[in-house]
């Protein structure tokens, strides 16, 4: 088994940072509240890689990628509270099958959309997105302990910066696996042209529903980290503008490159969070009228993504 | 023996018989070429073989299999593929991963091999990779492995399709105008080029053509069709003769 | 007879919503149909009239028929130029990248009308042009409001229709949804054509801005979020590309949602607007006038 056979520069590197990280946190260098974004920082890069599989690889745009986020978010805090779970060890089963029911939720769904194209599965992932959203904000009425459109509160903070790396170092090796792989290398030729891939004997469906799935497990884990990472949950958090926010990471971090995304997700995270600490309020409002123009500068001038390789 | 047979294949769009009542049947080892005006009905045909069109009656059999109702991406793996006649290649993959996503497309290894990179995925791959470059070398692409398929100029292309198609080593394959946009020097070498295919890897051969030379040159037999109907079906030189071929389609063109 | 009559009167309510969502969803079909394109941006449009005659009403107290000649106006300009800003660009990217580009205009428009030297992001209410009065029909009540939305959209929908297959920009318009590149050979402007499109749906989305400010008071920035999307449900309900199939869509989605609000709760009413949709998708992606369209 020669599982971490392309990934060694990787586990280097994420090591050292790892220690860096540890000894910044531990000599409290930065404060509660700066370490909180750089797990933050982590959790949004994990589930920005599921994007990348889904979009950036495989070619199949969603809309929804928050809501998968949410269920796991949900899920998690819902579990971890009744199950009055505290340590990392009993958490770590929780992430895993919070993921899993994120990733059954995807494969529910993708069955019967991920035969539409482009513009239809935008709407169809979107239409998603907002099912979740009206089921989150009337959760209350199925278990009030989801809080409904008062939000999830007092979810045990479990989440911590050996958890966030350890998850975050597994999922890009897992992937990176994926993505050298056949399973890989059908993604792309999807993306590239579907008809083709079937008639390469590629079956497409099923390679559709493996990436999307995929995914969602990714978001499902993020999803799960960022619930215990707060303690607090609101519907208002995984609604479509967050989607875009992913989306946003990936078309920057280039589609499909996996360091491009995790780039991506440290500079965007980077960026919100630094212009609300320096920008005042007013300003700050300012944000989501030159995000949607940079994005539109991009997709002008660069439609494929800003970090994309270039070959011959 | 018969390694295809279709029978009365029936396909319509809006009310317009693309196909009608279609019979026929390819040998094992010929090379079967399908002739007829623009609209006459030859590419939705191919497109019924492989299954992107279901029909609306008749029957495909190939090699005793009914596979009229089989999915596309099957038919690679019963012995069935195909190259398009505008060209479908995957243009932002390399030429090497071009050829190998249809080698790969067989069951070589699973998910667990992949993700743990178990040997079967390493020899699995590697072998595929070999087999791959043995085509892209026979199909004179050598050196542009690394290549995307885009930056290949158009016969580098044609051939590129040629190299994935027929990498799975398939039973049967269908060509569809493979002489679209060729020059007669091209066009010869074309000849010379499936004449080779056909001996090197004792392929079957069905194609769609425009160039009469070409498909005078290289066919066993001719099925003619105009209308979505079969005119006649015979070798080259009946074909040649006939004069409802002549008066229904081939006139002027023959001289 | 009171169930009877409660159901009619939630029919009459649902026409009302219905028919502002078929004024939009004509944009989107329309845009649809020369572009492949679901322009997001459309439902922010039908917001931006709104808010055009809020202001010539409240501010200037314009009379009615100039303020809708005014909002029409400005929100075909608003249309052309997002057209071509935006999306001409674009014109032979990949598919994607102009439906991402479509998304970021209408955030662009939501976030930057909403500061605060702007529109701001407050409720603001509409002011109301005439008293509104209701009639009784013994069955169910009308009032004044849903009267004159029902006329102005059916004058709108007939003046559309002449529009459409009784003059050459119709015709024009018509060859390029059915064939882009036969339409060039034929000698047709494709480009004059498409921003042409985007003038009259845009104009009619000002319509249905302003007789949504009428019917429902309170106008707010991001009024046309879902509006929106649900227009364009309805135009895929319709059939996507068919200019009556939006006007059968909207009217439908006006009335379920009405209808689900009243039987069920409010809170559903979203929901089961996608759902609607998810059917359609799965099991007639066509529409309910569509066409069956084959792959390849």
């Amino acid at each position: 088994m020669r599982f971490f056979s392309e990934s060694r520069i990787f586990l280097v590197v994420s090591v050292s940072l790892y220690l860096v990280m540890k000894a910044l946190f531990a000599f409290d260098i930065i404060s509660p509240y700066i370490q909180q974004i750089c797990l933050y920082a982590v959790i949004v890069a994990l589930t920005a890689i599921g994007l990348n599989v889904i979009y950036g690889y495989t070619g199949q745009f969603s809309l929804g990628h928050a809501a998968f986020y949410g269920i796991g978010a949900y899920a998690s805090a819902y579990l971890t509270k009744i199950l009055a779970i505290e340590g990392v060890l009993p958490f770590i089963p929780v992430l895993v099958f919070c993921g899993v029911v994120s990733g059954i939720m995807g494969y529910l769904i993708g069955i019967p959309i991920l035969r539409l194209r482009d513009d239809f599965l935008a709407i169809a992932t979107l239409g998603f997105g907002t099912l979740v959203r009206v089921f989150l904000d009337n959760s209350d009425k199925f278990a009030e302990s989801l809080g409904g459109s008062r939000g999830f509160v007092g979810i045990p903070r479990i989440t911590n910066l050996e958890l966030v790396f350890f998850f975050l170092v597994f999922v890009v090796i897992i992937t990176r696996n994926l993505i050298h792989s056949r399973y890989g290398l059908f993604w792309r030729c999807i993306k590239d042209d579907e008809l083709a891939a079937t008639s390469v004997g590629i079956n497409t469906t099923h390679m559709k529903l493996m990436a999307f799935t995929y995914g969602c497990i990714l978001a499902g884990i993020g999803g799960a980290l960022y619930a215990n990472l707060y303690s607090f949950l609101h519907p208002s958090n995984f609604d479509i503008l967050r989607s875009i926010d992913f989306l946003i990471i990936v078309i920057i971090g280039g589609m499909g490159s996996i360091m491009g995304t995790i780039y991506a997700s440290i500079i965007w995270v980077g960026f919100i969070e630094g212009l609300r600490i320096v920008l005042p309020a007013q300003v700050l409002d300012l944000r989501w009228v030159v995000i949607p123009l940079l994005l539109i500068a991009l997709m002008i001038w660069r439609p494929y993504g800003l970090m994309t390789k270039r070959r011959r | 023996m018969k390694i295809l047979e279709v029978r009365d294949l029936e396909k319509s769009f809006g009310g317009v018989k693309a196909v009608d009542r279609i019979s026929f049947h390819i040998e094992e080892g010929e090379v079967f070429s399908v002739i007829g005006p623009n609209g006459a009905g030859k590419t939705t045909m191919f497109n019924l073989i492989t299954g992107l069109y279901r029909p609306d009656n008749g029957r495909i059999i190939f090699l005793n299999n009914d596979i009229t109702k089989t999915p596309t991406y099957m038919l690679i793996h019963f012995g069935i593929a195909r190259t398009f006649q505008n060209m479908r290649l995957f243009s932002n993959l390399t030429v090497l991963e071009n050829v190998m996503s249809s080698l790969l497309s067989k069951k070589t290894y699973n998910l667990f091999s992949a993700v743990f990179r178990t040997k079967r995925y390493a020899t699995s791959e590697k072998t595929a990779e070999e087999k791959a470059r043995g085509f892209i070398d026979f199909f004179g692409l050598s050196g542009k492995e690394d290549y995307t398929a885009s930056s290949l100029s158009y016969g580098e292309q044609r051939r590129l399709e040629l190299a994935r198609a027929l990498s799975t080593q398939p039973r049967l394959l269908l060509i569809d105008e493979p002489g679209a946009g060729m020059n007669p020097k091209e066009i010869s070498d074309l000849a010379e080029t499936i004449k080779t295919i056909r001996q090197r890897y004792s392929v079957t051969i069905a194609i769609i053509e425009h160039q009469m030379n070409l498909v005078m040159n290289i066919s066993d037999r001719i099925m003619v069709m105009d209308f979505g109907e079969k005119i006649m079906e015979g070798t080259p030189q009946e074909v040649k003769k006939d004069k409802r071929v002549i008066e229904a389609y081939l006139g002027e063109e023959m001289e | 007879m009171d169930i009877l009559s409660y159901v009619l009167q939630q029919g009459i309510n649902g026409l009302q919503l219905g028919a502002v969502y078929a004024l939009i969803a004509l944009g989107y079909t329309m845009v649809y149909g020369v572009l492949r394109l679901i322009n997001f941006a459309h439902g922010d449009i039908f917001m931006f009239g709104a808010f055009v005659a809020y202001f010539l009403i409240a501010k200037f107290g314009i009379p009615i028929y100039l303020v809708f000649i005014i909002t029409m106006l400005a929100c075909a300009i608003a249309g052309y130029l997002i057209e071509k800003i935006a999306y001409k660009p674009l014109r032979d990217a990949p598919k994607i990248s102009l439906l991402i580009t479509a998304v970021g205009v209408s955030l662009f428009l939501e976030y930057f009308l909403s500061l605060n030297a702007i529109f701001t992001p407050n409720y603001i209410a509409f002011p109301r042009p005439f008293d509104v009065k209701g009639y009784d029909l013994s069955l169910f009540t009308i009032t004044n409001v849903q009267i004159i939305i029902f006329i102005i959209t059916f004058v709108s929908l007939f003046l559309l229709y002449l529009l459409i297959y009784r003059t050459n920009y119709g015709r024009a318009m018509r060859a390029v949804s059915h064939d882009k590149e036969t339409a060039a050979l034929m000698g047709i402007g494709i480009d004059g054509i498409i921003s042409f499109t985007f003038i009259v749906g845009a104009s009619l989305a000002g319509v249905g801005g302003i007789l949504y400010g009428i019917a429902y008071p309170q106008i707010n920035v991001f009024m046309g979020i879902m509006p929106g999307i649900k227009s364009f449900i309805a135009a895929v309900l319709g059939g996507i590309g068919i200019i009556h199939g939006a006007v059968i869509g909207g009217l439908i989605i006006g009335i379920c949602e009405v209808f689900v609000s009243a039987f069920l709760s409010s809170t559903f009413r979203d929901g089961v607007i996608f759902i609607i949709l998810f059917a359609v998708l799965l099991f007639k992606p066509s529409g309910i006038l569509g066409k069956r369209i084959e792959k390849v």
